[in-house]
């Protein structure tokens, strides 16, 4: 098994054991994104960053994570300054760059281009976010964190709340979820359930998946409470958004019943859903969870650049 | 006495016979054979609400001198998986084979996602694999987006 010179586009390119192996060398890694170790092994690599969306926390994530390995990037941080302004396909753009770039690192507002992407390159591809599609390396620190808290991630119970609908990085968790045995427990608005075909998809996985109404009965015995934005603009009216909103705000009271060893985890940036008041409580892994985001990223970049020692 | 044979369609000395269609599928059909790019000397049969033995009720195309791509012989196979097309040459049957769906179904179908990649003017052509073949469920390779109403998406 080795993910040198490969595509990451979907967290479903990646089988069990490459994940546990990702998170093992992610697990090496930490030190080092802590700059408490020097390690240079990506010296002399040349690494492509397109984000022809706006994204500040992932691009940055993906720099530093290069930047730590001794790697140096090349970097479209905003559309509007590229040729794809002036109307160039985005098969252009990646042609250009794998002629530049050992690696293309790509952020796009449509679903599907990273696949696209990965067709065209001769270099590999890792998605960082295509429109509502995939984000494969943010399922991967979402696992770290859960792992790096809990130990292990089979058999754990995790609690999926809000926005299950159009939420993309609930869809790539919970097939994690299912591959690693866990237990998933549901809850969100009638309007923003989990999509049938992912359903399905975890029914054909054999996955155990049950919806909950009652919060606090949910955060009782859950190991894991994962929080996504429910955004206003998926409610036709404000009232409703705000009542909705309102009722699946985490706050101290909500977690008092939770187990000791409960994490709260959010994918970050926050609208509210999480309470200031929660981020100082031993509950809180979402900072954690942004943090690990940077050795993922750089076990990623060695192990599909093949640096020596992934 | 048996009942006199009727037939319905008068034969055709070369073309392509597509008989087991759906009741009513029949003008989905042409819509992918494209009757405008047809010779314009070659006849087009329909056949609407045929009886069948195995079917019930049927539909049946016959087009003269034209014999179908792969491309449409797989859009055929996503409306109407029950067709069988037999090739006519010289008034004899020279082939005759049920509809398949392959494994990929490429450049047949728009992905019904339209923040696709592959609906932005990019230099590629749609592509499926089958998620599922009873009843049919598409996904789009690129955005991995579902579809099962073909008819909506026919390109």
């Amino acid at each position: 098994m080795s993910l040198k010179g490969r595509d990451l586009i979907s967290i479903r390119d990646l089988s069990r054991e490459e994940i546990e192996e990702v998170l093992k060398v992610a697990h090496r890694m930490i030190p080092i994104a802590e700059g408490s170790k020097i390690d240079r092994r990506l010296d002399g690599t040349l690494l492509a960053l397109a984000f022809l969306e706006p994204s500040t926390r992932t691009r940055l994530s993906f720099e530093t994570a290069a930047q730590r390995l001794g790697a140096r990037c090349i970097t479209i941080a905003d559309p509007t300054t590229s040729s794809v302004v002036k109307g160039e396909t985005l098969s252009d753009t990646i042609r250009m760059l794998s002629n530049y770039a050992d690696a293309i690192v790509l952020r796009h507002p449509n679903e599907g281009a990273a696949r696209l992407a990965a067709q065209t390159s001769d270099k590999p591809v890792i998605n960082a976010g295509d429109g509502a599609g995939q984000h494969p390396t943010q399922t991967l620190l979402d696992l770290a964190t859960i792992q790096e808290a809990h130990g292990t991630l089979n058999g754990l119970r995790v609690v999926l709340l809000g926005d299950l609908r159009y939420g993309r990085t609930v869809h790539s968790l919970a097939h994690a979820l299912a591959l690693f045995g866990a237990e998933i427990v549901l809850i969100s608005p009638p309007t923003l359930k989990l999509p049938d075909e992912v359903t399905e998809h975890l029914d054909q996985m054999g996955a155990k998946v049950r919806e909950e109404d009652q919060l606090h009965r949910a955060v009782r015995d859950a190991d894991v409470l994962y929080v996504t934005r429910i955004q206003k603009e998926r409610f036709g009216d404000e009232t409703e958004y705000a009542k909705v909103a309102g009722s699946y705000r985490i706050d101290n009271a909500v977690l008092a019943g939770a187990k000791q060893r409960l994490i709260v985890m959010h994918p970050l940036p926050r609208l509210g859903e999480i309470a200031p008041e929660v981020d100082g409580s031993p509950h809180a892994a979402y900072f954690r969870q942004a943090f690990l985001g940077v050795p993922v990223r750089m076990a990623l970049l060695s192990m599909i650049l093949g640096a020596k020692g992934s | 006495m048996a009942a006199p044979r009727e037939l319905k369609i008068t034969p055709i000395k070369n073309g392509t016979v597509i008989d087991h269609i759906g009741n009513g599928l029949s003008l989905e059909v042409l819509r992918i054979i494209g009757v405008n790019e047809l010779d314009k000397d070659s006849t087009v049969s329909v056949a609407l609400h045929v009886r069948s033995q195995k079917m019930g009720w049927k539909d049946i195309v016959k087009v003269e001198n034209m014999e179908l791509s792969p491309r449409k012989v797989n859009a055929i196979a996503l409306i109407a998986p029950t067709a069988t097309i037999s090739i006519i040459r010289d008034y004899k049957v020279r082939e005759k084979r049920t509809v398949d769906l392959p494994e990929h179904i490429v450049g047949v179908a728009r992905c019904p996602n339209p923040n696709c990649i592959t609906n932005r003017g990019e230099p590629v052509e749609s592509e499926f694999e089958v998620a599922r073949r009873r009843p049919v469920v598409l996904r789009c390779i690129y955005c991995e987006r579902q579809m099962d109403d073909f008819l909506e998406h026919l390109i």
